[in-house]
């Protein structure tokens, strides 16, 4: 009897009333999905030319473009869509080699200013902003379903294009230089690329916290791994995980997504590092 | 002359770099299977010589042809061996897929697994003995191993010129050794022609067909034994140089660049010494 009311409680837990019958938990589902295995395509790039900085930076441009759209009262991905492009393309027009944190960190700085404007004119506080910061599950509509997957299939797209010329340009540069890639072109559609991503990642995980699904589960299938493909799949997988596992725990407390996404993110990043180390030590004992 | 034609012909190349004239007046000619050492001090315009080569740089009088026509960038027939790389020891990467990015790294997509391009990355690597540690991560290798990489990586696409520059400087004496013999190795069986750029022309002396020596932005080529004269280089560098031989090897004395060996070389011996010595 007692071991009934145990499993009860965590099937209870596990599958909450309602996780699968309602319409905006499948949608938080799907758009979960996608932005997981995206951020991981392309977070393998933003790990390897060593841009975190950027990719942290452009969630944030992202969320002061939700909040102009809540002013003018068009769609939020619009707005979101407007000001990452934007935000990339200014990014890349203005970085040289070597100042480029010195222009995002500027850039970032502008669009929190404008961001913060923003959600004052629209007398949009409260709920909005921290849906936007921290992410939010109930307001994923059916339209939003649909955009997320355009937007994740563009992404998916332009990633698989660039893949080849822009991994020569970041391991082998001047060889790369030499046999004619073209180095500026890539440079702007990898910003762009991060651009894209953000636009989906903002709205399920925030603003705030998006950057940790770029870096966290890559970073993680680098301790395990490093051969190109292998990381890209044990990354997904990671990154899956963190996904649908905060939005159950979301759903079943009412706390932030972002906040569960991350701390599991950290989770399995913790657990790899301290497996890899025993496992280690156990083999050089030997 | 009426010999076989030249794989790469300079002829009287100048350049300018930010409106100074590096080079003036280079004239110098590779034929296939040749293995040349393109010498000379700091500052003497050989990595400019090698960028023009590539076509990254235009020169503003004369002209390069490489198999009789005018150079343009992006040649899949010049394989390029650049000076140092910096790799992420984290990066997530085998050294197969480094080398394969030599093959169609400049095309756009992801590359579909196909067997004849494992099989021709499975030869680079077996041409330039890194099989054992072709699947390894390319951050974790040591630069000799990772020296191999990028010579297969320049090899893959099959290319008739291959130019390196300063393989050596970073390398101890054994592979130092290695990676002459290498080339020297793929200079022979493979006719490729090879261009090496080297500061110090003392571990090479034995295994290169031929020298160019670069000063003041011109150059003298031949064998080692008539570019290496005090006479022929005190025409080269305008004004009385002294090239002397001791212990076998080959010191220039009086260039502005007096040591041509460099201080931390000093355990250099010549390549014959040292294949004397190997055990």
């Amino acid at each position: 009897m007692r071991m009934m009311g145990v499993l009860d409680t965590l099937c209870l837990w596990l599958l909450p009333p309602g996780l699968l019958t309602t319409p905006y938990m499948w949608h938080a589902y799907v758009c979960g999905t996608v932005v997981a295995v995206v951020a991981t395509l392309v977070g393998y790039f933003v790990v390897l030319r060593g841009a975190a900085f950027m990719a942290h930076s452009l969630p944030k441009i992202g969320f002061a473009g939700i909040a102009g759209a809540t002013v003018l009262q068009i769609p939020p991905l619009a707005g979101l869509l407007t000001f990452n492009l934007l935000g990339s393309l200014v990014l890349s027009a203005l970085s040289r080699r070597g100042k480029r944190d010195v222009v995002t960190a500027l850039t970032l700085v502008l669009a929190l200013g404008a961001g913060e404007l923003f959600l004052t004119l629209g007398h949009a506080y409260g709920e909005t902003a921290y849906a936007l910061l921290f992410g939010q599950i109930v307001g994923i509509s059916g339209p939003q379903v649909g955009q997320t997957l355009t937007v994740g299939l563009v992404t998916t797209g332009l990633w698989m294009t660039l893949y080849r010329p822009l991994l020569f340009l970041t391991v082998a540069r001047d060889q790369a230089l030499a046999r004619r890639v073209r180095e500026r072109l890539l440079e702007n559609l990898f910003v762009v690329l991060i651009g894209l991503v953000c636009v989906m990642t903002v709205p399920v995980v925030g603003a705030l916290l998006s950057f940790s699904l770029l870096i966290g589960p890559i970073t993680t299938a680098c301790l395990v791994t490093r051969r190109g493909l292998h990381t890209l799949l044990l990354a997904g997988a990671l990154g899956l995980v963190a996904v649908w596992l905060a939005l159950l725990l979301a759903y079943d407390s009412g706390w932030p997504v972002g906040f569960f996404a991350t701390t599991i993110i950290i989770l399995e990043y913790g657990m790899v590092h301290i497996g890899r180390k025993a496992i280690s030590g156990r083999s050089s004992k030997k | 002359m009426g010999e076989a034609k030249p794989v790469l012909d300079v002829r009287d190349v100048h350049v300018h770099l930010q409106r100074r004239l590096v080079l003036s007046g280079v004239r110098f000619q590779i034929q296939a299977g040749e293995f040349v050492g393109l010498i000379g001090p700091n500052g003497a315009g050989k990595t400019t010589l090698l960028k023009t080569i590539l076509g990254l740089l235009t020169p503003a009088q004369g002209q390069i042809l490489m198999d009789n026509r005018p150079i343009r960038r992006g040649n899949p027939a010049i394989g390029y061996v650049p000076q140092k790389v910096h790799l992420d020891p984290d990066i997530p990467l085998r050294g197969r897929d480094f080398v394969a990015l030599g093959l169609d790294g400049v095309r756009w997509g992801v590359p579909l697994p196909r067997r004849s391009r494992r099989e021709r990355v499975q030869q680079a690597l077996a041409s330039v003995r890194a099989l054992a540690y072709a699947d390894a991560p390319v951050g974790r290798l040591s630069g000799g191993e990772l020296q191999r990489l990028q010579i297969a990586q320049a090899l893959v696409g099959e290319p008739r010129l291959l130019l390196v520059d300063e393989p050596l400087s970073n390398l101890d004496i054994r592979n130092t050794h290695e990676v002459v013999r290498l080339l020297r190795y793929l200079a022979r069986e493979r006719g490729v022609a090879i261009l090496l750029v080297a500061h110090d022309l003392n571990p090479l002396l034995s295994a290169l067909d031929k020298v160019v020596y670069l000063a003041r932005g011109r150059s003298m080529a031949g064998r080692a034994d008539e570019v290496m004269t005090s006479e022929s280089l005190s025409r080269l560098y305008g004004y009385p140089v002294e090239v002397m031989r001791v212990q076998g090897r080959i010191v220039v004395v009086g260039s502005p660049d007096v040591h041509v060996v460099p201080p931390d070389a000093t355990a250099y011996t010549s390549l014959q010494d040292w294949e004397v010595t190997t055990p």
